[in-house]
């Protein structure tokens, strides 16, 4: 996939993702070593993002699963079209015998895959996202294990289905169930924080067209500044990505108190948060 | 020493320092090393971060120990030789400052280790106190306070907002007083691991791994937490009452079933010919807690009072009602802290001070508070109540008043006792556990993750 660090870091940079040494290293021992990469960090900082750029940057195929509660076997690998498989058996002739029917309904024709499954069987490149895994019961969890440790899957009906080529996998997830050790066991793992004001400056750069490098810098430093305060929520990459947006559309090109103030509600969505980097930062209040 | 015993060395010191490394990791890790640049720290640092830490609780003792068997130089290089103790401010450390003074503001992380490395080596230097280590010894400690780079910090902000008068809104210099401050805190760390090398050298890695590495943030003692880990710790607050109740509501959800919804059930059936196959449940209304908090304010177990209320308020959906009491000597209610849209954060550090706790004792009378209160607020604790009571249990020799404490514990539904110490310490001295104990069961909560714990249970 990639020769190098230096060449993951080069191309993601090309897909518009701007990776540090850690995270282009990690991705690039992933796609090597050909282990699922486990990415674990706050919300918004560029987990589901990463695996979008692994895909662009090695032009290949993103097959996405959203991971909820209550997820499935059906949801997650593959069901049969029981609705198609009924119609076929009644349009079955009189003299057909079970069995013929029986081998009939249960082919490729009436299998759904799903994207674990689907993913599997592609022989182009392919990128898997697992998104947010840690919404997912256990069960998925050990489902996941089976596919992920030896890339097959077995269908009673129509035998072991074999990965022709192994789907670069990206597990993302927020930390808010500790995942099991044996998951853990078989990925890399890397942790996305929030990142350095430097670097913060460099991606809005990147993901805000127009912008000046001065606002950049102030955005950036002050997302650091919030996020150093004590908040139900801290602002994200995604929300100071908005917050950027937002001050050039309103025509301020430069972030002083007021304008602070007033556009608070792009990075700060709770009434509390808002109080206390009002207080804290000593804002003036803009109410009305 | 050969790549693989310097490997192999450092995986047993992951997996001393509690990191669960397995075998199929350490094969990682080994089959990452043949494929990556070897001289390249950050990139050796990011494979083994990759394949053998799981969990960003544990990056505190993986960079430690990183450091420290695969550290950024060897020996003493052309390092200047050490400069006699003294407290004097000598020209050379004026200079010294003036130059991490500039690494600071140029935020440039090389130059900032270089400085650490040059600043051990000047300043760092202590006599050994063992035998067997050639009389030399390194101290982050006397570096720190010979640089004292938190000084620098005053110096750094005029220099950063000199000149730019439109900069000069508070939020320019909040800003830039936070980036110092970061910049600063990153020095001083990085003297730790430069001196921790320097040790290293001396007495063998694995002498120092042993002492080197930090509990993570969940694990740190409560009551003897230094500043920066209090901070850290309640920055933890947030995520881990969010993570209690994804949890817990997953778990309400998976509970048993309530009553049968009839419609729902008849319509479902119809895609089974009318035959209800499926029957569909109404979910049950999870029955909350109605909770009353007694809680300790004195100096000693300040702390964790902080902590348990605030996670108590980050959780405050899961309960019907909270009540809070303040006690030192008197007791006074507080619940207010609890309304919503308060500020808790601020509130709960000048609870002490607000709240009219403080009788003419001034210090921790349990007796009197249990009777004060079993006079003035019995009407708090009713039969679906949980009463928590936070403290030590050490009474000073006083009174205990044990009849008004069962009078209380015995009128609610459930009573805990959360004593912040140690479990070895409980009747030593002049605690009362075992006493107290008797009436209400008494848990041990020194850390974080047995805060989490707790509250999850009680919930």
């Amino acid at each position: 996939m990639f020769s190098s660090p230096a060449d993951a870091r080069e191309r993601l940079a090309r897909a518009g993702y701007l990776a540090d040494t850690a995270t282009s290293t990690t991705v690039f021992l992933a796609g090597r070593l050909e282990r699922p990469l486990l990415v674990e960090g706050p919300a918004g900082v560029g987990k589901t993002e990463l695996a979008k750029a692994v895909a662009s940057a090695v032009g290949a195929e993103l097959l996405r699963l959203q991971c909820y509660e209550g997820l499935d076997e059906s949801r997650a690998l593959y069901e049969w079209n029981y609705k198609k498989q009924l119609l076929r058996i009644q349009a079955a002739p009189n003299d057909q015998a079970w069995e013929q029917t029986h081998d009939d309904i249960f082919t490729e024709e009436f299998l759904l895959t799903r994207p674990l499954l689907a993913a599997i069987r592609r022989s182009d490149p392919t990128v898997l996202l697992v998104d947010e895994i840690d919404k997912t019961d256990v069960e998925v969890e050990a489902l996941l294990l089976e596919v992920l440790s030896d890339f097959q899957v077995s269908i009673p009906e129509l035998g072991t289905v074999v990965a022709v080529r192994r789907p670069f996998v990206v597990l993302t997830s927020n930390a808010n169930r500790e995942l099991s050790e044996a998951l853990k066991r078989r990925c890399l793992y890397l942790y996305l924080d929030y990142p350095t004001p430097e670097r913060e400056r460099d991606i809005l750069l990147g993901r805000v067209p127009g912008i000046e490098q001065e606002l950049a810098e102030q955005v950036a430093r002050a997302a650091a500044l919030l996020r150093t305060l004590e908040l139900r929520k801290l602002p994200s990459l995604a929300e100071s990505i908005d917050w950027a947006r937002t001050l050039l559309a309103l025509g301020i090109d430069h972030l002083d108190e007021t304008a602070t103030a007033m556009t608070l509600g792009v990075v700060l969505k709770h009434a509390a948060d808002h109080e206390r980097a009002i207080k804290e930062l000593g804002l003036p209040s803009v109410a009305d | 020493m050969s790549l693989l015993d310097r490997h192999v060395e450092f995986v047993v010191a992951l997996r001393r320092a509690g990191l669960p490394v397995s075998v199929a990791e350490d094969l990682d890790a080994a089959a990452a090393l043949r494929v990556i640049d070897m001289l390249d720290r950050v990139q050796l640092r990011a494979s083994y971060a990759a394949a053998l830490m799981k969990r960003q609780a544990q990056r505190g003792a993986f960079d430690t120990l990183f450091d420290l068997y695969f550290p950024a130089a060897r020996g003493a290089g052309d390092e200047p030789a050490p400069d006699t103790p003294s407290a004097r401010m000598t020209p050379e450390l004026q200079q010294y400052r003036a130059q991490l003074g500039n690494a600071l503001l140029s935020g440039d992380d090389a130059e900032l280790s270089r400085m650490a490395r040059t600043g051990v080596a000047r300043y760092g230097a202590v006599a050994a106190s063992g035998s067997g280590s050639g009389g030399q010894a390194w101290s982050g400690y006397a570096a720190r306070n010979r640089i004292s780079a938190q000084t620098l910090l005053a110096g750094l902000l005029e220099q950063a907002l000199y000149g730019r008068a439109d900069d000069d809104s508070g939020l320019g210099v909040r800003a830039a007083r936070t980036r110092f401050a970061a910049g600063i805190a990153r020095f001083e760390r990085l003297l730790d691991t430069e001196v921790q090398r320097r040790q290293a050298e001396i007495t063998g890695a694995e002498q120092v791994a042993r002492t080197a590495v930090r509990p993570s943030v969940d694990r740190i003692d409560l009551l003897s937490a230094t500043r920066a880990d209090l901070y850290a710790i309640r920055r933890e607050i947030q995520p881990l009452a969010r993570r209690l109740a994804a949890r817990l509501a997953i778990e309400h959800r998976r509970g048993r079933r309530g009553q049968l919804d009839f419609r729902r059930t008849i319509r479902s059936s119809l895609s089974s010919g009318g035959v209800p196959v499926d029957t569909v449940h109404r979910p049950r209304h999870p029955k909350k807690t109605d909770l009353v908090i007694l809680c300790d304010v004195s100096e000693s177990v300040t702390a964790f009072a902080h902590f348990t209320l605030l996670l108590i308020h980050a959780m405050r959906e899961q309960f019907t009602r909270v009540r809070v009491f303040a006690f030192i000597d008197d007791v006074d209610e507080v619940s207010k802290l609890f309304r919503p849209g308060a500020d808790v954060v601020e509130s709960v550090t000048r609870l002490a001070a607000e709240a009219n706790v403080r009788g003419w004792y001034g210090r921790t009378d349990y007796g009197r508070v249990f009777g004060l209160f079993a006079e003035r607020h019995l009407d708090a604790i009713t039969t679906r109540t949980s009463l928590l009571v936070l403290g030590d249990a050490r009474s000073n020799y006083g009174d205990l008043a044990l009849p008004a404490l069962r009078w209380i514990a015995s009128l609610a539904r459930r009573a805990y006792w959360l004593n912040p110490e140690r479990r070895v310490a409980w009747d030593t001295g002049d605690s009362a556990a075992a006493e107290v104990g008797e009436i209400v069961p008494m848990v041990e909560c020194r850390n974080l993750a047995q805060l989490g714990q707790f509250v999850r249970d009680l919930v």
